[in-house]
């Protein structure tokens, strides 16, 4: 990891006012589910992962799957920030005939590694890239980020005992544990708890943090780059759904609604953008 | 047939490194040489098909080639989305081969029974399905696999099928194989029916009939151009192949006579699995008893066809 980077609180401030500018312009929904995990992606983007915008397709480059599509503001604005698209790419975001669709399509911009938006699949297409890592002799590694939604799904299973079976210390899942699913709490539609124990019982080296401390992410993520690792690594981050905007914080129906012109404004007052 | 495959992919595996081979827990022992030529380039993935296929697809995305490989029914119906989304949205370069092709395991009920598989990958864009008539055509077949730009689905049987053709076929993706040349009638057939095709044809040549037979080995893309020539010039075409009549070659060919009715002069006669469960306890012969997939059946309702 590089060291940390000072202001990168504000940094996740700003990427959260474009994720509601995003969702307010194109009126695309999701908008809770792209705050919750974006303390996640401004560690990973601005400190953890081994990257160059101007070298997308470099070969031993670290691997990001976003697992879970439908923040993909969330990650498109990471990315336009980091230098690997032109502005011009999010401002037609979601717009008919643009790269950056609601969910990302293959190969749709530079930086964005896997198409996802039917969850359950990021994980074993994440530890795919990660075995050819070992089968090549490349030193990258990589990241999957998993909605706990989206751990109702039982390839992700299927994935986390084959992880851990080929010993995929190279491997990192986050989980965003926002307690929220789309119609319900995800405690009480799947019995989803202990969380960070079902990680640990399938043989990942697992942490719980706050999802929304930067401290506590970049020293969780540190333990990935222990030399000689033999098992895979689970973050599983507390985080709440619509995080930043006192009105959407732990409010489900940000995670369909679209915010106006006024929601809009009152929510970069409260991020400190006005 | 999986003998056949085990032996290809392992002289292939020695001759490029890209190659890694994924299992669904199945092919005890069958893969030992292959492990000992490519170590660390063979996965036991376990009972989780729908992983096998998202790794494999990770795999190919970082520039190697897998080949997955188990029973064709738990290959295809639960990991439906996997093929859709992660090889055929994705257009990565990972082959799908699935042993005991339709009936094969007859005897082990209709869990194990692959019947609906082809109609299904069939409707995948840009995903090739194949169905080679015996081993002869299966190397080849592999090979041109490998070099298919897109993912492909081959359909093999099991092991201990009859060997029909007597040297290696030339085989290409997107074209047919014959075997047999007919004036008054020809047989399509789907992977394993390859035999039952030639025996059919066998015996309507007893009775003065000139049957074709041609091996589709590949079901998607179909090999129009020979379509179109035999429905020009013969009077009967039957599709025979080990999957409902519903999806497959025959709804396949069924539908390119639609388009081009015009042209397409001979009648046609189509010979699968009807749209129904198989309860009863079988055997892979009795099953293709009661599907009609016999080569005396065949050769009774090409005659009156013809009649």
């Amino acid at each position: 990891m590089t060291p940390p980077v000072e202001n990168l609180d504000r940094i996740a401030a700003e990427l959260r006012g474009e994720v509601i500018g995003l969702s307010h312009r194109a009126k695309t929904p999701h908008l809770g589910s792209s705050l919750s995990c974006l303390d996640l992606l401004a560690v990973l983007y601005w400190e953890f992962l081994r990257i160059d915008p101007e070298k997308p397709g470099a070969p031993d480059r670290d691997r990001f799957i976003l697992s879970k599509g439908h923040a993909a503001p969330a990650l498109y604005a990471a990315l336009g920030r980091r230098g690997f698209f032109s502005p011009q790419l999010l401002a037609d975001y979601a717009k008919d005939g643009a790269a950056l669709a609601e969910q990302p399509a293959p190969d749709c911009a530079p930086g964005v590694e896997w198409a996802t938006g039917s969850l359950g699949h990021g994980l074993s297409v994440g530890i795919g890239m990660a075995l050819a890592a070992r089968i090549q002799k490349r030193s990258y590694r990589t990241v999957v980020l998993l909605s706990d939604g989206e751990c109702n799904e039982g390839s992700v299973w299927e994935a986390a005992m084959f992880g851990a079976a080929q010993k995929l210390g190279s491997l990192t899942v986050l989980v965003d544990y926002n307690k929220w699913q789309a119609t319900g709490r995800s405690e009480e539609v799947m019995a989803l708890a202990p969380l960070r124990d079902k990680w640990e019982a399938f043989g990942w080296e697992s942490y719980e943090v706050d999802g929304h401390d930067l401290a506590e992410i970049r020293a969780a993520l540190a333990c990935a780059e222990l030399p000689d690792r033999t098992k895979p690594l689970a973050i599983v981050a507390h985080t709440v759904k619509g995080r930043g905007v006192s009105f959407m914080e732990d409010d489900n129906n940000w995670h369909y609604r679209i915010p106006n012109a006024e929601e809009l404004a009152a929510a970069r007052k409260e991020l400190g953008l006005e | 047939m999986r003998n056949a495959f085990a032996d290809e992919i392992t002289k292939l595996a020695q001759e490029r490194e890209d190659i890694v081979l994924l299992s669904g827990d199945i092919g005890n022992r069958l893969f030992d040489k292959f492990k000992e030529v490519a170590p660390g380039r063979f996965f036991n993935c376990g009972v989780a098909e729908a992983n096998m296929v998202g790794v494999a697809a990770g795999m190919a995305a970082s520039g190697l080639r897998p080949v997955c490989y188990t029973i064709a029914s738990f290959l295809t119906y639960r990991v439906i989305e996997q093929i859709r989304l992660d090889l055929g949205y994705h257009h990565q370069r990972v082959i799908l081969v699935g042993t005991g092709a339709g009936l094969s395991y007859a005897s082990l009920g209709s869990t194990h029974h692959s019947v609906e598989d082809m109609g299904m990958l069939r409707l995948i864009p840009g995903l090739a399905v194949l169905a080679p008539g015996d081993e002869m055509e299966l190397r080849p077949a592999l090979r041109a696999a490998l070099d298919y730009p897109g993912p492909v689905y081959i359909r093999i049987g099991k092991k201990g099928e009859p060997v029909v053709h007597e040297h290696e076929p030339r085989v290409a993706i997107g074209k047919a194989t014959r075997l047999r040349e007919g004036k008054d009638a020809w047989i399509l057939a789907l992977g394993n029916t390859l035999p039952l095709a030639m025996d059919a044809a066998e015996k309507l040549a007893g009775t003065g009939v000139h049957c074709g037979v041609a091996s589709m080995g590949s079901l998607k893309p179909l090999d129009t151009e020979l379509l179109a020539e035999l429905f020009a010039s013969s009077k009967v075409v039957a599709t025979v192949e080990e999957h409902s009549v519903l999806g497959g070659l025959g709804t396949a060919v069924s539908e390119w006579v639609a388009v081009n009715r015009v042209s397409a002069k001979a009648d046609l006669v189509t010979f699968g699995t009807p749209d129904e469960f198989l309860h009863a306890t079988t055997h892979q012969p009795s099953a293709r008893e009661w599907a009609g997939l016999t080569s005396h059946n065949i050769a009774k309702q090409l005659a009156s066809a013809l009649a």
